[in-house]
């Protein structure tokens, strides 16, 4: 469980990483999208990986910390309305430019 | 309980919903009655601090279950500076930038909301739901009047800030997985009692935050988007960033001063990577301000370069570094965010010149924008008599008895002397060394002179009641640097 669970998350910041540092706008907002995907993971993690477990406390029976979960949810819906707010600009900076190039035209090398 | 603490989050908050649906005239009117309203709550919040630090349990749950609310002496003055700057920025906005787009204030009330948030929050992933409330509105007022470099200054700015913000959740995972709670006055609690297994992840926690702040802070190698972005925005929208750009010096002061910072070890580590990296950035900033081509690059440059003394002040620590931090903050935000003011109203009157450094066709017509920035300058130069001197002097004697302080000492006074050579410079340029060509008619609406003369006068006034002002200061820095000690015993 534990070594799933911190591959998925290795792997999806591998994937984020190496996105972010493409040239073209869309592969980076594609790259931040897969690290919100990692850290939301992580953060669900943070709280101990528990199976079977309800989130509520209930004298003695083991539950999972639902603080995490709260995290998680606020998280999800920061970087979804961040990704779609990018996203759109993005699209406006290629308009303009007539141009997807991180940095609005490419140089020559 | 009051519920004072909170008022500063919701004025602004209901002022952008209420301002939303109304047309620009209704919009000005309500978003200057807004910060009006801001700075009376700001200035009830200070003198209520300063009898004792008020903490606010949102819905009445009990910390550290719930969040707080947390408005003491810091965060009353960081909110009272706020307030005022953002008054100076409303009113030349209100003069005519907003009509350059759509929902100016609206989106202006939102970022004041986010700021005042991340200056009253007492809980670490309050404080990132803050930092992205007041990121969102910037990006948004940074596309205020569009363009296209504006729209790649945005692109990039907002990449940079989503990966701070991944960097950032990273660390809240990090530190809720080792500590099991984010408020910070209980983080600084449970290290004391935390074991040696979790003290690796706390230091990894530690370490990312240092590089989320310092990227908002816009400390070296972190600035280079602070330049193009400050440059690329709006003149009200820049005058706000620099208020911005100390939110990120705050949550260093915040973090990991008073919360992560009561661990020894972990108070060596940070002091270790930030006391180079804020030296670093107070030369590159007077380095920048000495080529700047613009008097509004020149203004980003010295916001780097205060970040940077600021942050020196903080990683020197204990009373004196925080009492010098909150002496200087002040000033140097109101001035550096009238400069910005300031530079828009002298490219009013130069016609195609614009605020670049330059010989071209004189300021006659407007001497008192010539005598603003004389003022300006002294303040953002840390010359005697305005309060920028006095911050230099207490963070240097702060620093007399540190092992770092032939380092600090030599950087902070040659970074000073580099400021006010690039001041003098610019000022030389633009106000005395004129062409002969006839004097543009200036664009009266971009004239900035009340607003800039508004913040100089609180310059003014803070130098004349100095006395008070760093008896307010000292107290709070004895109750942060206090409270540090307490929790490490």
């Amino acid at each position: 469980m534990e070594i799933l669970l911190a591959s998925a998350i290795g792997i999806l910041f591998a994937a984020g990483v190496y996105l972010v540092l493409r040239a073209r706008t869309f592969p980076v907002a594609l790259g931040l999208t897969f690290l919100s995907y990692g850290v939301n993971l992580m953060l669900f993690v943070a709280g101990g990986a528990r199976l079977e477990a309800p989130p509520i406390v209930a004298g003695a029976a083991p539950m999972t910390d639902p603080l995490p979960q709260a995290l998680v949810l606020t998280a999800i819906v920061i970087s979804f309305g961040m990704t779609a707010f990018l996203l759109a600009l993005a699209v406006r900076a290629h308009a303009d430019r007539g141009d997807d190039h991180v940095d609005g035209t490419e140089r020559a090398p | 309980m009051s519920h004072w603490p909170i008022a500063p989050i919701l004025v602004p908050f209901f002022a952008a919903l209420l301002a939303l649906p109304l047309n620009l005239r209704g919009q000005r009117i309500v978003s200057l009655a807004a910060t009006v309203l801001l700075a009376l709550v700001a200035a009830l919040l200070l003198a209520r601090a300063h009898g004792g630090a008020e903490v606010y349990e949102l819905g009445n749950w009990p910390a550290p279950f719930g969040i707080v609310l947390v408005a003491d002496r810091l965060a009353a003055l960081m909110v009272a500076v706020g307030a005022l700057v953002a008054l100076a920025c409303v009113w030349h906005a209100a003069r005519g930038w907003d009509e350059r787009g759509r929902d100016f204030h609206a989106l202006f009330q939102f970022q004041l909301a986010g700021i005042n948030g991340a200056f009253l929050t007492g809980d670490l992933f309050n404080l990132f739901v803050f930092f992205e409330l007041l990121l969102i509105a910037s990006y948004c007022l940074l596309q205020h009047g569009g363009g296209g470099t504006r729209r790649i200054a945005g692109v990039h700015y907002v990449v940079l800030n989503l990966v701070g913000s991944v960097l950032f959740l990273v660390a809240v995972a990090l530190i809720y997985g080792a500590l099991g709670t984010l408020n910070l006055a209980d983080i600084a609690q449970r290290l004391a009692h935390a074991g040696e297994a979790q003290m690796p992840a706390v230091h990894a926690a530690a370490l990312l935050l240092l590089v989320v702040f310092a990227l908002k802070a816009a400390v070296l190698p972190l600035f280079f988007w602070l330049p193009a972005t400050y440059g690329a925005a709006a003149p009200p929208v820049a005058a706000l960033f620099v208020a911005l750009s100390k939110v990120g010096v705050y949550a260093i002061l915040r973090v990991h001063g008073s919360a992560l910072g009561t661990d020894v070890a972990l108070a060596a580590t940070l002091t270790a990577w930030l006391m180079p990296a804020a030296l670093a950035t107070v030369l590159a900033g007077a380095l920048g301000a000495l080529v700047a081509a613009t008097l509004r690059e020149l203004a980003g440059y010295l916001a780097i370069g205060s970040s940077g003394l600021l942050l020196t002040a903080v990683a020197l620590g204990g009373a004196e570094g925080y009492l010098a931090a909150q002496f200087y903050l002040p000033g140097s935000v109101i001035a550096l965010a009238a400069l910005f003011l300031l530079a828009d109203g002298v490219a009013a009157c130069r016609g195609e010149a614009g605020d670049s450094i330059a010989r071209a066709s004189p300021v006659r017509a407007h001497v008192f924008v010539a005598w603003l920035f004389f003022v300006l300058a002294i303040a953002a130069a840390g010359l005697p008599p305005l309060t920028g001197f006095m911050g230099k002097a207490l963070l240097l004697k702060a620093a007399a008895v540190a092992p770092s302080a032939a380092w600090v000492f030599a950087i902070v006074l040659v970074g000073s002397l580099l400021t006010l050579i690039a001041l003098a410079r610019a000022g030389i340029a633009v106000f005395w060394h004129v062409s002969d060509a006839p004097a543009a008619a200036p664009q009266p609406w971009r004239l900035a002179h009340p607003p800039a003369a508004l913040l100089a006068g609180a310059l003014l006034v803070l130098a004349l009641f100095a006395g008070p002002v760093a008896d307010y200061a000292a107290r709070s820095a004895a109750a942060l640097a206090g409270g540090a000690e307490v929790a490490s015993r």
